[in-house]
């Protein structure tokens, strides 16, 4: 029901992240992520706070699915 | 990877949308639940790329909206109280209360401030140790585990003088409140964020009790569209299911972690919802082991509302039954400048959307 | 000195005499200002004038890109730009808070300075007045300008016409998101700069090469979408505009979507936005790009007979909406 965007992890310490959000650098909480997250993992930032990992796997799945099947 | 521009891509949803129109048999009224959902479909222009059969009807996912005129009261009751600073989100800071608005109260001499994040709220209160900072705590699931996360950390930390009136609700039940009171709805496109936290199971009953299809949808423009097109195909072949098109966000079982955050600082009471009325077991209301940190205890006395200001119609706006251009108020007397109603306060109001996007006329 | 501005600073005393004459007057020596009489005495040449006044009140008063001062002078000498005008002198004016360290002052001035150094302008008037600690925001800045038009140019908000060319000098959004993510709260570091700058040379540049540009504005506060309204309302004509060719930094998107603001109502604060003949278009577009400030310069609409008024955005997906002036505040948003 909000804004969250993919943001990208750079830096680890317990459990706060400095993530990359389209370039900008930003403090964010790994609190009540659903799944541990990494170094170069790529997760959703709501308010301040990561709430899901994103996997790529995923992403590029749903896209190729958009592309192929309902393509031209 | 360049996720959202790949989900913009012009071509992409151009083909989405053509296939929409080749499926589309019948009318369908689709509910879009989510306010963010509103500006995305009004910010791209989607609705000039839907078929006409397809009516998009906007429903009561703005947190903001639903908020009603009592809640709103207690909360600018707060705000006067002396040594005490308020902190909001910024769309608060207009909905109109039986009085006045946060920011009237503010050019009144209230300390009220807008942030950003709760986290920035918390700074507030550590940067003021004499006074007593509350924050106004809106938002759906997506927003209340961060509240309950920063709850946790208030108390491991005694940042004791950190509050929060929690105005948080959960959807899943005003769903199937707008569906017992019978609505034209055919279909349901699910807010992708909220489900990124509770996954798509609370939503199993729209789909198998009242047989009303449901798709968690994302935000970019090829997601909303997609999400349009499972619907349609749903629709079309006669089943109801609750399908996931926001794959990268969302799991069925949801975020386990934020949920049990939620869990251990909130508990259910009944909330009301502005236009829809009282729904059981959609507030979330602090527990007693944190009750130091709910501002309820600061409200010492009862607070009366008005009633909603005559001829405002957010309520049916809210249920989906009339376009904010059929309201009377809408343009007129109700503007973004002056609004009377929430839904013509928040960015992600129904009226307010229409207003800036789509039209500035009434019908 | 001191190193804080106090209130004697303001009072008329030594004070406000060592404060303009040792600080102030160093900073922004020239031939008409020196004298420090009560008016500036100028020689005007014939011809029409430009005059125009703003009063800046940016919170925080230093951020990358520029600070209050260099966005004082640039702010103004655009507006002259706006109508073609070079710019002749301008007036700065100062509402100090008690308690300003006189460092920040010194920062502001030689700012100032170098603004208008580039512009090509000096300050030949001011004043200064000092206003008791919390009741200012460390500093407010008036400033007044007069630039001379030279003949035969007409550029006014009312002039656009169907068939006119749309061009855009950059990218938008910059100003507004830099200052936004400066403020307290707001805490997200980014590598973003105020787009702050004096166009007047860009202008020149453009005159250079046609003697019609109908219409121009440089879209501040309200962002692109309040300029394209104001000139679709004035001239009572449509504009059409391609989202897909608006230049946008991709950290300004970011930023955008991570508040849930629309770019089109971001401030900006170094760009112009021109309405030029068709046949015009493909020359004035050279000449932004090649002058300082233009690189990013693109074709962004067109102005249409339907629909007077009214602003259509083309999406980048292909849909259509419409771009209405802003209302309300700008106030991020959460959900």
């Amino acid at each position: 029901m909000c804004l969250a965007i993919p943001a990208l992890i750079k830096e680890i310490d317990g459990n706060r992240a400095t993530a990359d959000v389209g370039g900008a650098m930003r403090e964010i909480s790994l609190e009540i992520i659903d799944r541990t997250a990494e170094i170069g993992d790529y997760v959703l930032v709501h308010a301040g706070f990561a709430i899901h990992k994103l996997e790529e796997k995923e992403a590029l799945e749903t896209l190729e699915l958009m592309r192929k099947v309902f393509g031209q | 990877m360049k996720l959202s521009s790949a989900f913009r891509e012009s071509d992409l949803a151009r083909n989405i949308a053509a296939n929409i129109a080749r499926a589309t048999t019948r009318r369908y009224n689709l509910m879009e639940f989510c306010g963010t959902h509103t500006v995305a479909i009004f910010r791209h222009g989607l609705r000039t790329l839907l078929p006409e059969e397809i009516n998009l009807v906007s429903g009561p996912g703005c947190p903001v909206c639903v908020t009603s005129r009592s809640d709103m009261d207690r909360i600018l009751f707060l705000a006067d109280l002396p040594d005490t600073i308020v902190a909001t989100y910024g769309d608060m800071m207009k909905v109109p209360g039986s009085g006045m608005s946060l920011s009237e109260k503010r050019a009144r001499g209230a300390d009220v401030r807008v942030v950003y994040s709760i986290t920035d709220a918390v700074e507030i209160a550590r940067a003021n140790p004499a006074s007593r900072v509350i924050f106004n705590a809106v938002g759906f699931e997506t927003t209340a585990p961060s509240t309950a996360a920063v709850i946790r950390n208030a108390r491991r930390e005694s940042t004791d003088n950190f509050h929060i009136l929690s105005l948080h609700k959960v959807t899943p039940p005003v769903v199937l409140a707008l569906l017992e009171g019978g609505t034209a709805v055919d279909g349901f496109l699910c807010p992708g964020h909220v489900c990124s936290i509770i996954g798509s199971r609370p939503l199993e009953p729209v789909a198998g009790a009242y047989k009303k299809p449901c798709v968690v949808t994302g935000f970019e423009p090829a997601d909303v569209l997609q999400g349009i097109l499972m619907l349609v195909r749903q629709l079309e072949d006669g089943e109801s299911r609750v399908d996931i098109e926001y794959t990268r966000g969302v799991r069925p079982e949801g975020n386990a972690n934020a949920l049990a955050a939620m869990d251990e600082v909130f508990c259910r009471v009944t909330s009301d919802w502005r236009g829809i009325g009282e729904v059981e077991a959609t507030g979330l209301k602090l527990r007693e082991e944190f009750a130091s940190f709910d501002a309820e205890q600061f409200i010492d006395r009862e607070i009366r509302s008005d009633p909603d200001p005559p001829g405002c119609q957010c309520g049916e706006v809210l249920r989906g039954e009339i376009k904010p251009t059929e309201c009377a108020l809408f343009a007129g007397a109700c503007t973004p400048e002056s609004p009377v109603g929430p839904c013509m306060v928040s960015s992600e109001g129904s009226c307010a959307t229409y207003y800036q996007y789509a039209e500035r006329t009434r019908k | 000195m001191s190193d804080v501005i106090k209130l004697s600073h303001g009072s008329g005393g030594e004070a406000s005499r060592k404060l303009v004459e040792e600080v102030i007057a160093g900073y922004l020596k020239n031939e008409a200002l020196d004298p420090l009489d009560d008016s500036a005495v100028l020689e005007v040449v014939g011809g029409r004038l430009a005059f125009t006044t703003d009063s800046y009140v940016v919170s925080p008063l230093f951020f990358p890109g520029g600070d209050i001062g260099s966005l004082a002078v640039h702010g103004t000498v655009n507006d002259l730009a706006m109508v073609g005008a070079t710019p002749l002198a301008l007036t700065l004016s100062f509402i100090l808070e008690e308690g300003l360290p006189i460092d920040d002052l010194h920062r502001i001035l030689a700012s100032v300075r170098s603004a208008c150094e580039e512009a090509r302008v000096n300050v030949v008037a001011g004043d200064t007045k000092v206003v008791e600690r919390g009741s200012g925001d460390g500093i407010f800045i008036n400033t007044s300008g007069i630039g001379s038009i030279p003949a035969g140019v007409n550029i006014s908000a009312s002039n656009a016409a169907p068939g006119d060319v749309i061009i855009l000098s950059g990218t938008i959004g910059d100003h507004g998101i830099t200052v936004l993510s400066r403020r307290e709260g707001m805490d997200f570091a980014t590598s973003m700069e105020s787009d702050s700058a004096p166009l007047g040379g860009m202008v020149e540049a453009m005159l250079k090469v046609t003697g019609s540009i109908h219409a121009m504005r440089d879209p501040t506060r309200g962002g692109l979408a309040t300029s394209l309204n104001e000139i679709a309302a004035k001239s009572g004509v449509g504009l059409e505009i391609d989202e897909a060719s608006i230049p946008v930094n991709p950290q300004v998107n970011d930023a955008c979507d991570m508040l849930g603001f629309d770019v089109f109502y971001v401030a900006n604060e170094g760009k112009l936005v021109a309405f030029v003949p068709a046949a015009e278009a493909p020359a004035v577009l050279a000449a932004i790009k090649s002058a300082r400030y233009g690189e990013n310069a693109a074709v962004i609409g067109r102005v249409v007979k339907e629909n007077p008024g009214l602003v259509t955005l083309n999406t980048q997906v292909g849909g259509r909406r419409i771009l209405s002036p802003l209302s309300g505040e700008l106030l991020p948003r959460i959900c």
